[in-house]
């Protein structure tokens, strides 16, 4: 410290000094908050004025009605049916298990119900409604409305519901809808949309491919509301505009008959018009019902889908791949005369073919065979011997031609492809060269062919057309030019003659259309799925299910002017002529004669033991019982 | 003054630029009161302007006191006011978490806000009785530090950090003026930075939780960053004109959280835009500016510090609830006086301006010989 005498006077001076400091700090002061403001006001005026009007509307969506799935007479595939629902917000819940069990009385909830509900109520993220019910009778409905005020969290409201008249028969074909999840609402930017109860977007096949299509714009109710969400008044509401209209190139009816008639079996039945490529039909079953998928399904549900062995979760028309067998006979055909190999030049079938050390079977002693009775009698021993005799060189570019292995634009984002192999293909993914034995592997479908159903009936087509007919599902695509395939007619023609011979008096003579006029063309397959000994083969019934043949067959109608096309694999059913060929002779039936076809799918059915959804339910209970579950409750 | 031969002398006498000023500034709060409650004099406006005539009343009446009798009333206020604070810890009614009300029949008083002018008279008194060379010593310095740290840490714990700020800010003004030597003030400004950390791990949970929302407003928009966002909301959006009269959407709608409290001043710059703002800024600053220019006027000591203390009260009470309202300083539950509803801060306004008032008439009535 100084020792400086202060007195009176210095006193003052500094008074003086500080107070200058003071005024000029207060000035600063003052300067700074008005600079602040004319900042605000000035500089951030607009973007501050927008956050005030967001603050000041709230736009209060509206949901777009989504499109409709029709088929190509117009019949309804997939619509919306008006329906109650109740729904659960889970950040208003006070007492969530009070809730529950209160709705669960008031509604009658089966206990698979509550799981879910509790499961996505502990999952959910609080802005995200959980789905109570759908399509909830009225006395239910009306029951929960008067209860509201005690129900903290639940809402109850009027909206529409996915049905699709075809129930589990077009589920592989449209896929389901469901409420977004946390996930899709992330992506979507969180869309808000998303977020109101009963919104669905499509989760899976046509529903989600054709979704920008189906979902429309939603609009919305422009309200002035208050911070507490109180509203003051109501601003002119944006309309909003429903999803589009999907037309399919399906004809529902005849989809649904070939749905049928598959019965128990797990399979894929494709139909096709052949001067346009249309898919008529194209069922895999056993499927699962979108109906009920929609609102949620539940843990039990979910088990016993996944669970079985006939894979009611898979498209087997699109997404399941198997060896062609035989079907690909007519196309070998076709191959070894473009190569050059005379018709009538006769191979003789001991029921045996040696190649090396290896003994390759064929399923009888057909004895001297040309190439008319190698496809009727579907003999191996001659493919064999003349594959091997032109080299698969010449054999894969044909075989692709006519449709294995092509990709087609289809709106399924899981189709897969299969594969046509051939020495090049083999040193690139094997490093292999190519050997005789893989000429022989494939001359009869076998190996490394792989196809899908729908390859197989495009195949049917090309082979019943001599064009690249390529395959269509939305009708306002156009139709793909169908160009001449590099095939002469005459092999064609003698093709055909010989598919008509499979049908009339070779394997599948048991599969006659029961139609004046009106004939068939066709060929079996019968895909290996084990290396079973000789005398185990044919013999099903001691096999399991599992190691038993696809039973493959392929047809076109009628056989001297085809119209359609049509093809099938029954995972593991046997024989081909036995399955898969009745299958598609009633199928086609029903193209033609619509009551003698229905008459075959009762007799059909009377023989498993009644209708699809009487099977189903019956199904559905042995799994419950079978896994001590009481059995479920009827939906309403 | 207004010299006139029709109006009374002792009417005449009052400082009436002063008093046009702030009847000014209370009538545009009331204005701003009447459009906060959506268009109706009912309940902000009515009880305001008695609240304001009443203490204006008071204000012109204690322009009479004389520099003497308020001197000698300086000390004995200082302890009434302390025992109330003493109190308010033993008998407080706790209102929105915090005890900073006395409960004395009709009457609720916050003995916080009597302290603001009495710890600036009480300083005040104390170096006017400091000889002058006695000014750098220890003995001019503890006793001052005593009779502001007391008080003081008694409002923090109620808790009320903005009048704890304000009584703090207002005693370390006078004492600046008083001549203490610099290192007093730059030495805790110093430490001030050393322990923030320290004294931030005490505070309460939503003092310190408003810290945080100052140092990032963005960082919860919803939560306790909302009264900020809503109040920068309300000033932007306003412009430079306003959104009119009536037509303030963040006030109407309720965005703007106590839009007729400590946030007044945003009610009023999104109708009245940025000229309303810094009209209201001017006014303010023109009677801050009356206040120093009696401090500077006074030819006593006591005079001279007590009229720049009350004057520096008034400011740190406008400055701090502006700084906060545009989100330059942390929300710590300053009013705007005179426009913000409530009595608590007209009647301290008031009671500065009454005091200052007096001292005014001193200077102008009192000989200039001592």
């Amino acid at each position: 410290m100084k020792h400086v005498r202060i007195t009176t006077a210095h006193q003052s001076i500094t008074f003086s000094r500080r107070m200058m400091l003071l005024g000029g700090a207060q000035a600063a002061v003052g300067g700074l908050l008005i600079g602040r403001m004319g900042w605000l006001a000035i500089a951030q005026n607009q973007k501050y004025q927008l956050l005030s009007e967001s603050n000041r509307v709230q736009l209060i969506p509206v949901p777009p009605r989504r499109g409709w799935i029709i088929d190509r007479a117009g019949k309804p595939i997939a619509i919306n049916k008006a329906s109650f629902r109740v729904d659960l917000i889970p950040q208003q819940i006070v007492n969530g298990p009070q809730v529950i069990s209160e709705l669960q009385r008031l509604m009658n909830l089966p206990p698979d119900e509550v799981d879910r509900i509790t499961r996505e109520l502990a999952a959910s993220r609080g802005f995200q409604p959980v789905s109570v019910a759908d399509n909830v009778p009225y006395e239910y409905y009306a029951a929960i409305t008067v209860r509201l005020p005690d129900l903290p969290g639940v809402a109850a409201s009027r909206g529409f519901t996915r049905f699709y008249p075809g129930g589990s028969t077009v589920g592989q074909l449209v896929g389901y809808v469901g409420a977004a999840s946390a996930a899709e609402y992330e992506k979507e930017n969180k869309n808000p949309l998303l977020l109101i109860p009963g919104v669905k977007i499509g989760k899976e096949g046509l529903e989600k491919a054709l979704e920008s299509t189906l979902r429309g714009e939603p609009g919305g109710q422009r309200v002035e509301v208050t911070a507490r969400g109180k509203l003051v008044k109501e601003l002119d509401p944006k309309p909003d505009r429903s999803g589009g209209t999907v037309q399919l190139t399906i004809d529902s009816e005849l989809h649904e008959y070939a749905a049928r008639r598959i019965g128990d079996q797990s399979a894929a039945v494709v139909v096709i018009d052949v001067a346009s490529g249309d898919i008529l039909a194209m069922p895999s079953m056993p499927s699962f019902d979108p109906n009920n998928f929609s609102d949620g399904i539940s843990g039990n549900e979910w088990k016993q889908l996944s669970g079985d062995d006939h894979l009611p979760l898979v498209d087997k028309a699109l997404e399941s791949l198997y060896p062609s067998g035989s079907t690909i006979k007519p196309s070998m055909a076709m191959a070894l005369l473009n190569a050059g190999v005379d018709r009538t030049q006769k191979v003789n079938c001991t029921g045996a073919f040696q190649l090396g050390n290896h003994t390759f079977h064929c399923d009888k002693r057909h004895g001297p065979v040309d190439m008319d009775a190698a496809v009727v009698h579907s003999c191996d021993v001659y493919f064999y011997s003349m594959c091997l005799r032109v080299g698969a060189e010449k054999l894969s570019p044909m075989i692709r031609s006519m449709g294995f292995g092509e990709k087609f634009d289809l709106p399924f984002d899981n189709q897969r492809y299969g594969t046509v192999p051939d020495p090049d293909w083999m040193m690139r993914k094997y490093h292999r060269k190519w050997q005789g034995y893989d000429t022989v592997n494939m001359s009869i479908g076998q190996g490394m062919v792989l196809i899908n159903p729908l390859q197989l009936a495009v195949m049917a087509s090309r082979l019943a057309t001599g064009k690249r007919v390529v395959p269509r599902l939305l009708k306002n695509t156009p139709v793909v030019p169908q160009t001449q395939l590099a095939v002469d007619q005459d092999h064609l023609d003698f093709i055909r003659k010989a598919m008509w011979g499979v049908v009339d008096h070779g394997t599948a003579a048991g599969a006659k259309l029961p139609l004046d006029g009106i004939q068939m063309a066709g060929k079996t397959g019968t895909a290996q799925t084990h290396n079973l000994a000789a005398h185990e083969r044919g013999d099903y019934t001691s096999a399991t299910w599992k190691l038993r043949d696809h039973s493959l067959f392929m047809a076109f109608v009628p056989f001297d002017n085809p119209r359609y096309a049509a093809a099938t694999i029954v995972e593991h059913g046997g024989f081909g002529a036995a399955v898969a060929a009745p299958l598609i002779r009633d199928t086609l039936t029903f193209l033609y004669d619509k009551p003698k076809a229905i008459a075959a799918l009762q007799t059909f059915e009377q023989a498993l033991g009644g209708t699809l959804e009487e099977r189903l339910a019956r199904k559905t209970g042995a799994w419950r019982s079978a896994n001590g579950l009481p059995p479920a409750a009827s939906k309403a | 003054m207004i010299t006139s031969a029709i109006i009374p002398r002792p009417l005449a006498k009052l400082p009436w630029r002063l008093i046009f000023i702030v009847l000014g500034i209370a009538g545009f709060g009331l204005i701003v009161l009447y459009s906060a409650a959506g268009g109706s004099i009912r309940p902000w406006a009515v009880k305001q302007a008695i609240v304001f005539v009443g203490f204006l009343a008071i204000a012109i009446g204690m322009s009479w006191m004389k520099e003497s009798t308020i001197k000698a009333i300086a000390f004995p206020l200082y302890g009434v006011t302390l025992v109330m604070l003493i109190g308010v810890e033993g008998l407080g009614f706790v209102s929105k978490g915090a005890r900073r009300w006395l409960d004395l029949g009709p009457i609720r008083l916050q003995p916080s806000e009597f302290m603001k002018p009495a710890i600036v008279l009480t300083l005040a008194r104390f170096y006017e009785l400091v000889p002058a060379a006695e000014i750098r010593k220890w003995r001019a310095i503890w006793p001052a530090l005593a009779l502001l740290g007391v008080p003081a840490v008694l409002i923090l714990v109620q808790p009320d950090l903005g009048t704890c700020i304000m009584v703090v800010l207002c005693g370390v003004t006078v004492m600046f003026l008083a001549g203490l030597p610099w290192w007093i003030f730059v030495g805790p400004l110093a430490a001030v930075g050393v322990a923030a950390p320290i004294v931030y791990s005490m505070m309460h949970g939503y003092q310190r939780k408003r810290i945080d929302v100052f140092l990032d407003p963005e960082g919860d928009p919803l939560g306790a960053g909302y009264h900020i966002a809503q109040s920068k909301i309300a000033i932007g959006s306003g412009g430079i004109w306003g959104k009119g009269f009536l037509h303030g959407s963040q006030s109407h709608l309720q965005y703007l959280p106590e839009g007729h409290t400590d946030f007044v001043f945003a009610t009023m710059a999104e109708e009245w835009g940025l000229v309303g703002g810094v009209i209201l800024i001017c006014a303010f600053g023109a009677v801050i500016n009356w206040g120093m220019r009696v401090s500077q006027n006074a030819r006593t000591r006591f005079g001279q510090l007590a009229a720049a203390g009350l004057s520096a009260t008034i400011f740190f009470y406008v400055s701090i609830n502006l700084l906060m309202v545009m989100g330059l300083a942390p929300v710590v539950g300053v009013p705007l006086p005179l426009v913000s509803f409530g009595g608590s801060a007209v009647m301290t306004i008031m009671l500065c301006l009454g005091l200052l008032m007096a001292l005014e008439r001193q200077q102008r009535t009192v000989s200039r010989l001592i």
